[in-house]
């Protein structure tokens, strides 16, 4: 069914069709919309779920942990502060095999006070051992997060999942969004019936201490889940698409069998970066972009096999590792170099705090590359 | 005699809790899982934070208790206990008791934030906090449980704890939680009567027992049940239930002791100057007339 909604709404519906049965979560802007309409859904029985209202995010994150411990598919949603104030607790989630989903909404991080577009929130949590995919569109969001579940619930995976959305320019705007039939959904997406789990009928501890004779084995397992994981999000995805005539990827790639320049792009920005590819063709140039979907486990095969044949690659990164470069921008790198692929790249950082990234800002992007030093990293739009 | 019987037999005879965990001798905390599982059974669900207990129960892959356990992080113990509840309610399950199972330091100070959350909300729980009165599992660091004049590695002879032990009760009291009650390991039949009653009750049942640590004390592990004994004896830690919101004090010695005897036995009251003896049984016996009014104004 077709319907118009913002972002936040399709995150909300993406847990409702995914028939997630706990949902704890604190409100902060702007994810606030996600909250309000699951407890709309779940008062109005329309979601048959239990909502709890935590006191934060952080407690939000340990009652998800609880519940799905316990064999209960759980849900929550969060953004910037609250991510980080999870911080903790996502490492928990991650470590317990827990296959949690949360939607995020991609916000800056404070000092000052900004509730917009930054991907700053995500990115300081790269290392929790959470699968991340960072949405488009907001069809994309409500896709992502029932996808979410197949892969992260899948017995060789049993990791956690976040998917990221624009502050803004998903959350609270408004697209067609088609939806999916509840039943059609339980056919892609069963129920959830973990093999271990609390169970008083089959006790076991879970998280004891552990010493270095195992900790480290189940590290190790954490890798292995994420290289099947890889697998899991390509087959997913593709199996997603037979049935819903949508398909996704951790990659996805525009224009670039014949471009000189590759725009490494992710988010909203990916869209944008389309719309500027079909512009700057028009002038003759021969560019194209390559959209990261899935940024956790990440996609260093696709990459390389996208990158091969470019002569320039463009990172647009918003974020910011202090003290080196964004985070894409060096991993791009790092597939590149693993592949024996010595090309140009470019770490252009934009976006930040919200600021628009337009297809005028993009073409600023391209040209700087086209007359910059390659290998370096540049701020975009930076007001001296 | 009959009474003497009854009491007897109101401790059940299975023991939930298996010989080989890694309790120190003479640990508190370990008798008050003990006599909290034989009261609750084996249809339970234990969450259980960072404490002591977080290595009582057995490195991986072992575990003493043989019924559910979650080791989670050290501020969750009621959050994730919510969790359980409601998630488990949301399929169906409404006959498994959830508990947290938390110390001093994870519900006094770092998980406060939590506890109210769940108390507020009045999640189908039982909370459980075993107190010895200090971080005894990362060294015998002051928690705000540690009572006026204690010793402990953050608060060394020189200067030791100055200002009283916060009074949790009272705040749990004041969410307006259905039950609360204080428990000592020294009286176990009062122990698991109050264990099975707040298995009745739905909504957030808060149990406060009274763990000696002869580690953190340095008290003889062989006093551990005497001390625990004599908290109740001398006023320190009086037994008493709150159900919604009336007040009723289980025991009520007929003279009661002077705490020296009780301070005397421990260690890390060792460096006590008189006037600081007298201060404690002063102040013990005023926060005893509170709780006597208590009684009788909300009764």
């Amino acid at each position: 069914m077709k319907t118009v909604m913002n972002g936040d709404f399709a995150a909300s519906y993406g847990a409702m069709t995914s028939d997630v049965k706990f949902v704890a979560a604190y409100p902060i802007t702007p994810q606030t919309l996600i909250v309000e309409k699951l407890s709309e859904l779940v008062a109005d029985g329309e979601l048959d779920a239990s909502f709890v209202k935590v006191e934060s995010e952080h407690s939000a994150m340990a009652a998800c942990i609880g519940a799905q411990a316990a064999g209960i598919r759980t849900f929550t949603a969060t953004s910037s502060q609250g991510l980080l104030l999870m911080c903790e607790v996502l490492h928990w989630a991650a470590r317990a095999r827990l296959p949690i989903v949360l939607a995020n909404v991609n916000r800056a991080v404070a000092p000052g006070w900004s509730i917009w577009a930054d991907a700053q929130d995500s990115i300081s949590q790269r290392d929790t051992g959470w699968m991340q995919v960072y949405a488009e569109n907001n069809q994309d969001v409500y896709d992502s997060i029932l996808m979410a579940y197949k892969i992260a619930e899948d017995n060789d995976v049993l990791l956690p999942m976040m998917v990221n959305l624009d502050a803004f320019f998903l959350s609270h705007t408004s697209e067609v969004v088609d939806l999916i039939d509840n039943d059609k959904a339980k056919e892609f997406l069963p129920a959830y019936d973990p093999e271990y789990k609390l169970d008083p009928k089959n006790p076991r501890a879970f998280g004891a201490l552990t010493s270095p004779e195992h900790y480290f084995e189940f590290t190790y397992k954490m890798f292995e889940a994420m290289e099947v994981a890889k697998k899991k999000i390509t087959q997913v995805g593709k199996e997603f698409g037979d049935i819903f005539g949508r398909y996704y990827d951790m990659t996805e790639s525009y224009k670039i069998d014949d471009a000189e320049t590759v725009l490494v792009t992710f988010g909203t920005i990916a869209g944008t970066a389309k719309e500027s590819v079909d512009r700057l063709r028009k002038e003759g140039k021969k560019v194209g972009n390559l959209k990261i979907r899935v940024f956790r486990p990440f996609p260093a095969e696709q990459i390389i096999d996208a990158l091969k044949n470019a002569k320039r690659v463009v990172v647009i990164d918003r974020d910011y590792s202090y003290g080196n470069e964004g985070a894409f921008y060096t991993e791009i790198k790092g597939a590149l170099y693993d592949a024996n692929l010595r090309i140009d790249t470019y770490g252009m950082i934009a976006g930040l705090g919200g600021r628009d990234v337009s297809t005028t800002v993009i073409k600023e992007i391209v040209e700087k590359a086209e007359t910059s030093e390659p290998n370096k990293t540049y701020f975009i739009g930076v007001k001296k | 005699m009959n009474e003497k019987k009854e009491l007897r037999l109101s401790i059940p005879k299975e023991e939930v809790l298996q010989p080989g965990h890694l309790a120190c001798q003479g640990c508190g905390a370990s008798l008050a899982m003990r006599y909290a599982l034989k009261a609750l059974g084996r249809d339970i669900i234990v969450d259980i934070p960072a404490c002591c207990w977080a290595v009582i129960d057995g490195p991986f892959p072992y575990s003493a208790t043989n019924i559910p356990i979650y080791h989670t992080a050290f501020e969750t113990a009621a959050a994730v206990a919510s969790g359980v509840t409601n998630g488990l309610k949301a399929i169906g399950n409404d006959h498994t008791t959830v508990m947290a199972w938390a110390g001093d330091g994870g519900t006094f100070d770092i998980g406060i934030q939590a506890l109210s959350g769940a108390a507020e909300r009045n999640d189908d729980i039982i909370y459980t906090v075993y107190d010895n009165e200090a971080y005894m599992n990362t060294g015998i660091q002051r928690s705000s449980a540690t009572p006026h004049g204690a010793w402990t590695t953050t608060t060394p002879v020189k200067h030791y704890r100055k200002g009283w032990k916060k009074d949790l009760d009272s705040i749990m009291v004041a969410h307006g939680i259905p039950y609360l009650a204080t428990a000592s390991i020294a009286y176990p039949e009062d122990m698991i009567k109050k264990y099975l009653k707040a298995q009745k009750i739905k909504g957030t049942k808060f149990i406060h027992v009274y763990a000696p640590c002869p580690t953190g004390w340095k008290s003889d592990p062989a006093m551990t049940i005497h001390l625990a004994k004599m908290v109740v004896e001398t006023n320190i830690f009086p037994l008493y239930e709150v159900e919604n919101g009336k007040y009723k004090i289980n025991i009520k010695p007929k003279n009661r002791k002077p705490l020296d005897e009780y301070l005397a036995m421990q260690g890390r009251f060792k460096h006590l100057p008189q006037e600081e003896i007298e201060y404690l049984q002063k102040t013990f016996d005023e926060k005893w007339e509170i709780l006597l009014k208590k009684e009788e104004h909300f009764g």
